[in-house]
């Protein structure tokens, strides 16, 4: 997958390389210099959502083997889960699950070779931006309306 | 300046083949990653505020804990792929990285199978 991110140490790995050793040459794409266009706000935060949801994973082990050892382990996980900070910590991973799964949905569109102009791929950023805002507003109205 | 070989510089910089093989089970762990994600956040909205006789219940039937096991795989594997794009991304020296990966195995694998077991426990003891 194209990251912005990735892109800094390609060339360290190989001291043969000739790396440009002056300040005043920066390497590209240079997170300081760029302005942030939305396609690369988007696959960074992709990034950052897919190591989360992965810390996630952690999370879900822990509430799985709390449910699993009885009714006296969940009561300790479940007070935690509907404390105000269970609730903000589930709403987070609630819009990084949205906006990973959005996001993935146009990766696979990419790899099929679709979308790939600029303007395609900002609206389709757009598109992404507001299925996550909608997904997870959506998801929690239906949590705490019930 | 090394005495080197043109050829003994650039032996072990070129493909490790293994890359079709990542992109393929990235792919295919994320189309059937996306199925059961939407099961999951439908199934943890219809449990939020539930008690543990409902959650456990629930856990219990068999579709559940057998979608519920296939979650956990699917993305515990998913994972790994992606964790393991980032430490060859960003982890320069070999030592660290190899370690590293060694690392997310254990947990990776650690994961799958406390899931698994504890899944089991819950859908075998009702």
């Amino acid at each position: 997958m194209a990251c912005p991110l990735r892109c800094n140490g390609a060339l360290k790995h190989n001291t043969e390389v000739a790396v440009p050793t002056s300040p005043s040459r920066p390497l590209s794409p240079h997170l300081t210099i760029f302005r942030w266009p939305l396609s690369m706000a988007l696959s960074i935060l992709t990034r950052v959502t897919g190591a989360a949801l992965a810390v996630g994973l952690v999370l879900l082990a822990w509430w799985l083997v709390a449910l699993a050892n009885g009714p006296d382990a969940f009561a300790t996980i479940d007070g935690i889960v509907d404390s105000w900070f269970g609730g903000l910590v589930l709403f987070g991973f609630t819009a990084a699950l949205f906006l990973h799964l959005g996001n993935g949905i146009r990766h696979l569109a990419w790899d099929m070779g679709y979308g790939y102009d600029a303007e395609t791929t900002h609206r389709s950023g757009l598109f992404v931006v507001g299925f996550t805002v909608a997904a997870t507003l959506l998801t929690w109205i239906v949590i705490l309306a019930a | 300046m090394s005495l080197a070989t043109p050829i003994s510089r650039v032996r072990g910089l070129g493909s490790a083949h293994a890359g079709v093989s990542h992109f393929k089970q990235m792919r295919l762990t994320a189309v059937a990653s996306i199925f059961l994600s939407l099961w999951f956040v439908f199934s943890a909205v219809g449990l939020s505020g539930a008690d543990y006789t409902t959650v456990a219940a629930w856990l219990g039937s068999t579709v559940n804990a057998t979608l519920m096991i296939l979650f956990v795989l699917i993305n515990v594997w998913h994972a790994a792929l992606g964790i393991q794009t980032i430490i060859e991304d960003y982890v320069d020296q070999v030592v660290v990285k190899t370690a590293s990966l060694i690392a997310l195995a254990i947990v990776a694998y650690g994961l799958a199978a406390v899931c698994s077991v504890a899944i089991l426990k819950v859908a075998l003891s009702g």
